[in-house]
């Protein structure tokens, strides 16, 4: 991943200035729990073993959610023999959260190999979130063979063309596109410009000042282009963006977290349920990366997301399974 | 000539002829099987090997996925042929009959692309 120190420095929202070796502090992910809470315009980070010790502000007009991505129901290979299980201690992971997430979102490749009885697996698992409320965008794997005419059915019943929408939660602004459909040979993801004009409408009539959470299946941001990991016309959403004082982009697809901050938009992916995948570069492709049995869960996570009224940037905290 | 030594003549051109007649058939199965078995081009860790073949017209090519994630095989106009999803050991086969180079890719993972050349 490429670093970008100047971006980091140029993060100013309050324009108080930031503390730098705390912001370097918080971009050492690699698999670690690290929660990453503005205050002030002052970033203060503590590791985390445990979410329970976080001590996360408990204001008014606090929204609480939780992301959820790759949970591939259906794979079953040595990476990882039983994703249902996983998936399962995921919703264990939600359902012990010192704040119960208000909704989850799903960044998708819910399915292996978008089969009904995969669908309906993954469903069935969630229904015992106590969290009910999901918001799903589909990854690649989830649009197999049927145009993702499945996915729209069973979790996009009220989505624009191929699956995207927003909504608003506490003032605010959420936004699902879908970066899987008509794929080129060769290229990346693809937004398409008939959801690029849709998003352009969307954020129109919204105030600078409205936060705006956007959640896609592929990274937004070009995390590896080798590996197909990127959109290729990400760039005119981000366009679209660029006005906003807060904007998070949550992603999926890659297997692993990792964060970029680059102005006002941070840029955040989860980690799968199902199986991990390799750092950028260090394997010959982007497939299920095996590791010892008791490893495993170490590297799968779920991320529970806040929003504090007054606060500029979420607060995302990635644990671990395991 | 003796009636034996007759026969032994007749066996031994009994014998010739069955052995050019097989010789005949085995040659012509084995060019029919060569044009029509054609090339097997093996999927695994996301890359379609080998990436560029040359076949003849009538040459059916068949797709085996090694890889442990699925993949399709889809022509790169999206038309001309298609899998469904390969998962590990899923085949795929698709008989070329006209000249031209087939680019295609896996839609799933777009990244991965290959060719196919016939003529």
């Amino acid at each position: 991943m490429e670093r970008h120190p100047k971006d980091e420095l140029l993060y100013d929202h309050n324009h108080d200035g930031i503390d730098r070796r705390g912001f370097l502090k918080c971009m050492a992910w690699a698999g670690t729990g690290a929660l990453c809470l503005m205050n002030g315009g002052m970033l203060q980070s503590a590791s985390l073993s445990d979410p329970s010790t976080a001590k996360l502000p408990r204001t008014g007009g606090q929204l609480s959610f939780a992301q959820i991505s790759d949970s591939h129901m259906g794979f079953n290979k040595p990476a990882n023999p039983d994703v249902a299980a996983t998936l399962r201690a995921a919703v264990e992971k939600i359902n012990t959260l010192p704040d119960p997430p208000e909704f989850l979102l799903h960044t998708g490749d819910i399915s292996h190999l978008s089969k009904p009885e995969e669908f309906d697996a993954a469903e069935q698992i969630l229904k015992s979130c106590v969290t009910k409320d999901v918001f799903f965008v589909p990854g690649e794997h989830d649009v197999i063979g049927d145009d993702g005419k499945q996915f729209l059915e069973r979790f996009a019943k009220d989505a624009i063309g191929e699956g995207w929408r927003s909504f608003d939660k506490k003032g605010v602004h959420f936004i699902g596109l879908v970066n899987v459909m008509n794929l080129k040979a060769g290229g990346l993801g693809s937004l398409g410009s008939d959801q690029l004009e849709w998003l352009e409408a969307d954020l129109k009539g919204l105030k600078a000042s409205t936060p705006i959470v956007v959640f896609a299946h592929i990274p937004l941001w070009s995390v590896y282009p080798q590996w197909g990991w990127g959109t290729e016309d990400s760039a005119q959403a981000l366009c679209y963006l660029k006005r906003f004082g807060s904007v998070t982009v949550l992603n999926g697809h890659i297997h692993q977290t990792m964060q970029k901050v680059e102005g006002n938009v941070t840029f955040h992916t989860a980690a799968s349920t199902a199986f991990p995948q390799p750092q950028p570069g260090q394997a010959e492709g982007p497939g299920p990366m095996k590791v010892p049995a008791e490893q495993l869960r170490g590297l799968l996570g779920i991320s529970d997301v806040k929003f504090v009224r007054g606060e500029h940037a979420l607060a995302i905290v990635d644990t671990k399974l395991g | 000539m003796n009636r034996r030594k007759k026969y032994s003549y007749m066996l031994c051109g009994l014998g010739v002829c069955l052995l050019l007649t097989g010789a005949l058939a085995w040659t012509f199965m084995r060019k029919a099987a060569a044009a029509s078995a054609g090339v097997v081009i093996k999927i695994d860790n996301f890359t379609f090997a080998p990436a560029e073949v040359t076949v003849a017209p009538g040459t059916t090519v068949l797709w085996v996925n090694r890889d442990d994630i699925p993949h399709t095989v889809v022509s790169e106009d999206k038309t001309t042929f298609k899998s469904k999803a390969l998962d590990t050991d899923d085949k795929f086969s698709y008989t070329f009959t006209k000249p031209g180079t087939y680019t295609y890719f896996c839609s799933v993972h777009p990244k991965m692309t290959a060719k196919v050349v016939v003529r």
